[in-house]
């Protein structure tokens, strides 16, 4: 019962920018959202892209040396083969009513998720917190992300 | 299942306080739902979050998921989270007399 989440709090780290580990990560915090718990996303290396505005809403997912997604390595290859298997799976993501990257942000900061941008990586790629989704809180290192998270349940995508 | 009285009324409800028949429901059950998971008054705004969600029931068959109460009940997210605050999804469903959600969105 929502209740007794009382101060349950989750902290998420996603530090890729596929689609198939962008996803697990975003639904996870909307989740607990819907929960009623307290939810911080950090976005690391190349988990940025999915706050990057210029990359957010072109996530790709690539079959190549991925067994799960069943397409032998010699044909995935194969130019365009990443573009197909990023454009069936965003229209099956789409299928189950899951929004696409840039709406689901809106949703998860609508909703009171915290968001921030890890400093070493932005600083590695030349990104500024301009660079980034408008609801991003901040741009914090990783010892403050340590003080945010305290006493939160972490995941790692 | 466990049966208590609510608003004059005695009906069933499941293991985790969400009515067991949502025909059950009434509005003054509603009010006393809505007190109990601390919403002290439903608002006409509450109320059109409330009524789309047990329409939507009646038409499909399961509790909308908040995306749905968004995207097709008209009321956005920020609303949707301040109307009820910490836990929307089950708050609705509970206070809307339906079962507990399932929809992962």
């Amino acid at each position: 019962m929502t209740a007794e989440n009382g101060d349950r709090k989750l902290a998420i780290i996603c530090s890729k920018g596929t689609i198939d580990m962008a996803y697990p990560g975003m639904v996870l915090a909307n989740a607990a959202l819907m929960e009623g718990i307290d939810v911080t996303m950090f976005f690391t290396f190349w988990g940025l892209d999915i706050v990057n505005k210029k990359k957010m809403t072109h996530l790709k997912a690539t079959p190549l040396g991925n067994p799960s997604m069943g397409m032998p390595n010699l044909v995935s290859v194969l130019p365009g083969m990443t573009d197909l298997a990023s454009a069936m799976m965003k229209k099956e993501i789409e299928k189950l009513d899951f929004p696409p990257v840039d709406e689901f942000l809106e949703m998860i900061s609508d909703a009171g998720g915290k968001m921030y941008g890890c400093k070493m990586s932005m600083d590695m790629m030349k990104l500024t917190k301009d660079d980034l989704f408008d609801g991003v809180d901040g741009v914090i290192g990783a010892m403050e992300f340590m003080e945010m998270s305290e006493g939160a349940q972490v995941i790692f995508v | 299942m466990t049966a208590r009285e609510i608003a004059g009324k005695v009906v069933d409800f499941d293991d985790e306080g969400f009515l067991s028949n949502p025909d059950d429901w009434n509005e003054e059950i509603a009010k006393v739902l809505a007190g109990e998971v601390g919403i002290d008054s439903l608002t006409d705004r509450h109320w059109k979050v409330i009524e789309f969600c047990r329409a939507d029931f009646q038409a499909r068959g399961e509790p909308p998921t908040l995306r749905r109460i968004t995207k097709t009940g008209g009321v956005p997210t920020k609303e949707l989270y301040s109307l009820f605050p910490k836990g929307p999804a089950k708050k609705v469903a509970r206070i809307a007399g339906l079962g507990k959600p399932t929809g992962c969105i």
